[in-house]
């Protein structure tokens, strides 16, 4: 089969600007583009947005959420979490006041049970996987929740080909059985949870047989589950994007969480919850406050004794409420109370769900900068670039990882051209906006954070050498914690204890895109092993797995539609339409379709997603749409 | 329930080394002991990261008692075990495994080997002209690393860590038997057929070069590769969110290589095809 | 597990020969058709991955029916047992009986080892190879000892098929060994095993007494000559007593270590970790030896009740029985023996009434001496390349799958029965102090009766020679195969012990005595020897790996070269072979270079 060559993109080495959108970029100095991007957002202050970045370091996350804050007075910031993994800190907060996975990867190589539940850890994490892989080496018995058998699945005692986007109904039927089975851990529930009462009635319902009918996993599986997962002495429960690209992500979290609480699979050592992160730093860009609803230190800005500790730290005045979240900055775009973006390492005109409009509504706005070091979809749409640096490759800072744990990120090479250090541009061009802020190097800045954050007070430079990194909370400089959260819920002192865990009273609720005759095949996505994302960066090198963006079917389909490998489709769902070649997997069941959004400039699979949101999370459904399969040239369709 | 995690306490036992009262806690090897007390017993076939393997016995040491010589790397210490590492006997073996080797296998990237040659007197020369080898014909067939295994000394530890030990991919084993045995896929495929993934974890632990990046490989053909101008910085992957540690190595601006530090909680060593390979895109600088 | 396969699928025929071993597939993931049900719930993990130690059989299958192992049918194969393709090639191409090129559906393995060399061996090959040419049908390989010493030459011919076919020609002329390659159906039968026992009927005899008075296919007949009384004899003292009795008896074992036989039991019967595994190294293949083939031949039930008491002394409730893959007879008699003992109650739950379940597998070997070494012979049967382990930990400790093992070989077994029916102390009184019992040797070469021998240990070397009536000239003695020594024709005192041979600083290994004269040119003999060691070594570890290569190498060098002209390759040959002895993981390397020394310093072959 013929090899195709991704887009390759060349670093960006000089600020671009233009002066209308109909023009190309022309080359500016940093002075010139500066000033235009001071100007642009000083233009819009009142209706501006922030899209931090996800894979840039936490001391420029700081910053930027800072620079959002402070020097343009809004709680507008965002990033690329929110395409992601929003659910699970949403999840995961409203269950135990803390965003983070409770567990640490050594955990689960010393752990019983280990459920990955909408997960190709395999594939989209393998060095976890290898941590997965230790625990079973070690006696762990592993069960994958999953439409398709993926590679992770291949490892697991038993897989379960549930349906796109019936998670709830099978989380609901676990714990049920867990109840009826008399496998409930009444201590713990008694001790540590509330709303078990109503989280009874509500899975009472989703009997085995029901729970078969509606996700199509047999009820003896669904059974097996329940008893494996509950009788454990340990277990882990991880789960990936499968879970929170839902438009009910938090729901299908919380439901999870849900069966941690059941048998008290969580606050010890090798039990717990682990979302595992897609990128190196969407931990810690939430936990830096580079989101609408938390300052540093994952504090809450509804909290006024918190918001005078910034104010006085900042020596500032924070607005008292949340500021919008990306999927509803892009809203605010639409209607035109947003008109100004600073996008810092971000791709939404091609990583959002229903590209074509995300594009439109970049289009939209008066004024766009685009900080990157590739002249990305987005950049390409911008009225100023800056060019700047690889976080991991060309800064020194830390990022913080799915475990928690804060690392050192250092300069290894010198950036090319003018590109500069993302720090360096945000500071200067506060200083243009009025703010002189002055830090000396990176270690500045996050001595600022500890200072501000107790949870990561504790973490000096020279600890995190030390240590080879170290997972928050850590507030002091003397000790490290244990390497599991929640412990406190075990706690027989009331006070020691704190806040008890509610279950989540989460309904199911089908995928928004409803197959039917016209749009028959469910399409789900995923990553694969050798690249990443909207392919930016993955592209940059010559993987020999690499072969394109491709439709994957089963082979029932592929021959019911009569196509054969490589041969050209058209594929549509009820928001657009692009052409790809077939790929026939025997890892697919008739009725499920299977693309990445890593080669959009073959193909924009994102052309054919959904931008239907988990309203809590704002999280698009990329795992449930609804297509369908054309053999080209394509006939006529009437109507 | 156990709430809290058990630390098993390690006894410690007592053992004599090289006339020498040892204290080590049990479960150490003899190279442990060895290493704790400052000695310098030469390995290759053992790796840090892996469970002993003792294929190369270019460790053994003398254990009072023993019929044989021992492998220091995967012998366990025991009490009252009279140990001694440099007599005759076990420098004569490590010898003529020095000269087996180093007439059978390109040596010439393998580290500290010269210096044992000659520490050791070891004269590869002497089995003469015609002594077999293993000639192998380096193995080019993707872009990302190159199987030389004209430098192969079958140490296993690539098969070891594609295998169960780290990545469970299986990709490679040992076929064939005696000196002809050799590292291949199936059917001696190309990796390309094969259930390779490129993570690298293989480059990682070859102690000899016969496993290198195609850079690498490259730059050493072309005479420019040259580790006294490169810096090694440790940082932190972009490609997920795992956290892997990443040890960039650079020469001239460029990444060059990558590894990971084998004492990292995270990683032990161990990358994925994107955190080896997937740099190219910083340097894409025009 | 997340395998890799590649898209050769097998044939019809690879498929059936897979499934007859492991039954039809269970689902699509296994190669079955795809079904609904497959594609919402598949079942694996562990229960999937532990059934590796299906391989060898599986491999056994596929080289059965097809004659070689192809792509599509090691693919499958894998898939049904979740083994990496990678692994199971490292496997496959371990074994010298399996092929994974495409070859002839028959294969003429002539031996070339050192009796069939001294019995015109050579001149066989040539003759053989010139009728079996391409387009004959037939691959012809030349092979390592066959174990059919007392009938040199000897050649064996396998025709894959469904069942695969096997004939025997020993001692073989041209146009024998050519029929029974192109047909092996109408080939001529073997003889009878008796005819390797010259003794045979003789009084006295306590491990070949059966031989020849036996229906070897009889359990009846078995236990009409006294079959099946140690057993209950067994039940009778229960297990403490059994290995009261082996210990006392001064049982030793035959397999050439010499370890005692009482304290190993004692030593597995005492792990707490269960279960336990009893493994009888049937894998006979040290060149000149094939005692232990005669014995399984021509008494095969008499293995199967020993197996049986050392299963129970040790609390064994699996015994596996690794047969060398070159012995088809003895396969078939075993097979039968093990079925009619399931079928009468001797094995499987309840043996013999006693509440003891015991039951016996037999795997075959597939051309590997080294897996004749306990700890490969694990690695064998668990479906890994036969390597030797490093030890510690020992089996007893950590053998078969990890568990306490004891392993013993079919004469070391076998022994048992007398120890038992005669009691310890009687058994003890035979043979020397700290040699006890009697003992079997294999003798060949150039002697007027070859074939196996029962003397009690003290007999000495004469005095076995006598028995098979050596022939004049005698030049050298080989005592205990490649791995043993040679001695010099004045020599003949040396007493068959393992003191009196350690005494006279050579080896009585696995019992094997091979006789040469004049006419055979001792530097031809050692690079047999040494081309031997270099073939069979696993190559695992580099001192036996490359030390027998350079010790062929060097060999080679003076095969035509005495006094000064060979001194320096001596001396290269002794460094190398002191590394091999000190530091070499198992026996085999630090045995590869005894005989080549003893044949040196002994008998002074380049003087």
């Amino acid at each position: 089969m013929r090899k195709r060559q991704p887009k390759t993109y060349t670093r960006l080495t000089h600020p671009l600007v233009r002066d209308s959108r109909d023009e190309p970029f022309r080359q500016a100095t940093w002075e010139e583009a500066l000033d235009r991007a001071a100007r642009g957002i000083q233009a819009a202050r009142g209706a501006f947005g922030m899209f931090s970045c996800a894979r840039a370091t936490n001391e420029m996350n700081y910053v930027a959420q800072k620079f959002a804050r402070v020097v343009m007075g809004t709680n507008n910031v965002d990033s690329c979490n929110r395409t992601c993994h929003a659910p699970s800190v949403a999840g995961l907060s409203a269950a135990f006041g803390s965003g983070g996975g409770t567990s640490s990867y050594e955990e689960i190589e010393h752990t019983d049970v280990i459920v990955m539940w909408g997960s190709n850890a395999r594939f989209a994490h393998p060095i976890f996987f290898q941590h997965v892989l230790k625990g079973i080496r070690n006696g762990a018995r592993m069960y994958a929740v999953d439409p398709r058998r993926t590679s992770t699945a291949e490892w697991a005692e038993s897989w379960m080909g549930l349906n796109v986007g019936t998670d709830i109904p099978m989380a609901h039927a676990i714990g049920r059985e867990i109840i009826h089975a008399g496998l409930a851990n009444e201590a713990f529930i008694e001790r540590a949870t509330s709303g078990f009462e109503e989280y009874r009635a509500l899975v009472e319902p989703w009997t085995p047989s029901l729970a078969e009918k509606v996700t199509g996993v047999p009820a003896a599986a669904i059974r097996e589950l329940a008893h494996a997962y509950a009788r454990a002495e340990r277990a882990q429960l991880c789960w990936t994007l499968g879970i929170t690209e839902h438009h009910n992500g938090t729901d299908n979290v919380r439901a999870l969480i849900n069966l941690s609480l059941l048998t008290g699979h969580v606050g010890r050592y090798g039990s717990g919850l682990q979302p595992l992160r897609g990128q190196n730093n969407v931990q810690g860009g939430g936990d830096m406050g580079a989101i609408p609803n938390r300052l540093p230190g994952f504090q809450d800005i509804l909290d006024a004794s918190v918001r005078l500790k910034f104010e006085s730290a900042w020596d500032t005045v924070l607005q008292p409420h949340y500021g919008l979240n990306l999927t509803e900055m892009f809203e605010a775009m639409e209607d035109g109370s947003l008109r100004a973006v600073y996008c810092i390492g971000e791709n939404p005109a091609q990583s959002e769900a229903d590209s074509e409009q995300a594009v439109r509504r970049l289009r939209s706005l008066d004024f766009l900068v685009v900080q990157d070091i590739f002249l990305t979809k987005t950049a390409g749409l911008a009225d100023v670039v800056l060019p700047a640096t690889a976080g991991w490759a060309e800064t020194d800072g830390t990022t913080t990882n799915s475990e928690r744990r804060v690392q050192r990120v250092r300069k290894a090479v010198t950036p090319p051209g003018e590109a500069r250090e993302d720090i360096d541009i945000i500071c200067d061009l506060a200083s243009r906006l009025g703010h002189d802020w002055k830090y000396a190097d990176a270690e500045t800045v996050w001595n600022e954070l500890r200072s501000v954050s107790p949870d990561h007070y504790g973490m000096t430079y020279e600890r995190l050498e030390e240590h080879q990194g170290i997972q928050w909370p850590c507030p002091s400089t003397d000790a490290i914690e244990p390497t599991y959260l929640h412990g406190r819920l075990w706690e027989t002192d009331p006070s020691r204890r704190g806040p008890l865990a509610p279950f989540g009273l989460v309904q199911h609720d089908p995928p928004v895109d409803l197959t039917d005759d016209r749009y028959p095949i469910r399409l789900t996505t995923g990553r694969r092993l050798d690249s990443y994302n909207t392919g930016v960066q993955s592209g940059g090198y010559a993987s020999p797995l690499r072969r394109g963006e491709f439709i994957e079917l089963s082979p029932e389909d592929a021959e019911r539609y009569g196509v054969v490998v490589g041969e050209h489709v058209q594929v549509t769902s009820r928001r657009g339409s692009v052409t790809a070649p077939v790929w026939v997997d025997t890892a697919l069941r008739p009725g499920l379709a299977f693309m990445t959004m890593h080669f959009p400039d073959e193909v924009d699979t994102n052309a054919l997603t959904i931008e239907a949101n988990c309203p809590i999370a704002g999280t698009s459904e990329f795992k449930a749409s609804a297509i369908r399969i054309e053999k080209l040239p394509i006939a006529t369709i009437v109507g | 329930m156990t709430v809290t995690p058990l630390g098993i306490p390690r006894r410690m036992l007592e053992f004599t080394l090289d006339g020498e009262e040892a204290r080590v806690p049990e479960g150490s090897t003899i190279l442990d002991a060895c290493r704790a007390a400052g000695k310098d017993v030469p390995t290759l076939c053992e790796g840090d990261t892996l469970r002993p393997k003792n294929a190369c016995r270019v460790c053994v040491v003398e254990v009072e008692g023993a019929r044989t010589l021992v492998p220091a790397c995967s012998r366990k210490a025991e009490p009252g075990m009279e140990v001694r590492t440099d007599t005759e006997r076990a420098r004569h073996s490590r010898k003529v495994v020095l000269e087996l080797l180093a007439s059978s296998v390109d040596l010439s990237t393998t580290p500290k080997v010269a210096g044992w040659l000659q520490e050791y007197e070891a004269k590869p020369d002497r089995f003469g002209p015609d002594a077999a080898r293993l000639n192998e014909e380096p193995k080019i067939d993707n872009d990302l690393y190159v199987r030389d295994y004209d430098k192969c000394i079958l140490c296993y530890k690539c098969v070891d860590a594609c295998g169960d030990q780290w990545q469970n991919s299986f990709a490679i084993s040992v076929a064939g038997r005696g000196f002809d045995a050799r590292i291949a896929v199936e059917h001696d495929a190309p990796l390309t057929d094969s259930a390779c993934v490129y993570c690298g974890n293989c480059i990682e632990v070859c102690p000899t070069g016969a496993l290198s990046f195609k850079s690498e490989f490259d730059m050493r053909a072309a005479g420019t590769w040259d580790e006294s101008a490169q810096t090694e910085t440790t940082t932190v992957c972009a490609y997920c969110g795992v956290g892997c540690n990443l040890t960039l190595h650079v020469q001239d601006n460029e990444i060059v290589k990558v590894t990971s530090p084998h004492d990292n909680p995270v990683t032990h060593g161990n990358l994925c095809i994107k955190g080896r390979f997937g740099y190219q895109h910083v340097q894409n600088r025009d | 597990m997340d395998l890799h396969f590649g898209d050769s699928k097998p044939t019809d025929e690879e498929r059936a020969a897979v499934d007859g071993l492991l039954g039809p597939p269970e689902s699509s993931w296994e190669g079955a058709d795809r079904s609904d049900a497959d594609l919402r719930w598949a079942r694996g993990g562990r229960e999937a991955r532990d059934r590796r130690d299906l391989l060898l059989p599986g491999l056994h299958a596929i080289n059965d029916r097809i004659g070689w192992i192809s792509e599509g049918a090691l693919d499958y194969l894998c898939r049904r047992l979740t083994v990496p393709p990678a692994e199971a090639y490292g496997v496959a191409t371990f074994y010298a009986m399996f092929s994974l090129k495409p070859r002839p559906a028959t294969v003429l393995h002539v031996c070339t080892d050192l009796a069939c060399a001294a019995a015109g061996a050579p001149e066989l090959c040539a003759g053989v190879e010139e009728r079996l040419g391409l387009g004959s049908g037939v691959s012809v390989e030349r092979s390592p000892c066959l174990g059919l010493c007392e009938r040199a030459p000897a050649a064996l011919a396998i025709k894959a098929g469904d069942p695969v076919r096997t004939a025997v020609s020993a001692p073989a002329t041209v146009q024998d060994a050519v029929l029974a390659a192109s047909s092996p159906d109408s080939a001529p039968e073997e003889p009878p095993a008796a005819l390797a026992v010259p003794q045979a009927g003789q009084d006295g005899l306590m491990l070949l007494h059966r031989v020849g008075a036996v229906d070897p296919s009889s359990l009846d007949d078995y236990r009409a000559h006294g079959g099946y009384t140690a057993l209950r004899r067994a039940f009778e003292l229960g297990p403490a007593g059994v290995i009261r009795e082996v210990t006392d008896s001064g049982l030793v074992g035959r397999g050439g270590a010499a370890f005692p036989t009482g304290r190993k039991w004692q030593a597995t019967a005492s792990q707490p970790d269960r279960p336990h595994y009893l493994v009888c190294n049937a894998d006979e293949s040290e060149p000149g030896t094939f005692k232990d083939r005669v014995l399984m031949e021509g008494d095969p039930y008499a293995l199967v009740e020993a197996m049986t008491i050392a299963g129970y002394a040790t609390g064994a409730h699996r015994g596996y029985l690794y047969l060398r893959g070159e012995y088809p007879r003895a396969l078939r008699l075993l097979e039968h023996a093990v079925g009619q003992a399931r079928a009468r109650g001797l094995l499987g739950d309840d043996v013999l009434g006693q509440g003891y379940a015991f039951d016996i597998e037999i795997r075959r070997g597939a051309g590997a001496y080294i897996c004749g070494e306990e700890t490969a012979l694990f690695n064998s049967i668990e479906g890994y390349r036969g390597e030797p382990r490093s030890k510690p930990p020992f089996p007893v400790e950590k053998g078969l799958f990890g568990k306490p093992t004891v392993e013993n070989n079919v004469e070391t077994l076998v022994n048992v029965l007398p120890v038992l029916t005669m009691g310890a102390p009687a058994y003890a009184k035979i043979g020397t102090g700290r040699s006890t019992g009697p003992k079997l040797f294999c003798v060949s070469g150039s002697v007027q009766r070859p074939g196996v021998y029962e003397v009690p240990f003290g007999a000495t070397l004469g005095d076995v020679l006598t028995l098979a009536g050596v022939r004049d000239g005698l030049r050298a003695v080989l005592l205990g195969g490649a791995a043993g020594g040679f001695v010099r024709a004045d020599e003949l005192d040396i007493p068959l012990t393992f003191e009196g041979t350690r005494e006279a600083g050579t080896t009585l290994g696995s019992g094997l005595v091979m006789a040469f004269d004049d006419s055979v040119p001792l530097p031809r003999l050692l690079l047999r020897i040494a081309e031997f060691f270099r073939d069979e070594s696993c190559g695992q570890c580099v001192p036996c790996r490359v030390g027998t290569v350079r010790q062929e190498e060097a060999l080679h060098r003076i095969v035509e070269r005495t006094g000064a002209d060979a001194a320096g390759d001596i001396a290269l040959l002794r460094e190398v072979g002191r590394a091999m002895r000190d530091a070499s993981i198992c026996g085999l390397g630090q045995t590869a270079w005894n005989a080549v020394e003893s044949a040196i310093d002994r008998l002074g072959a380049y003087e």
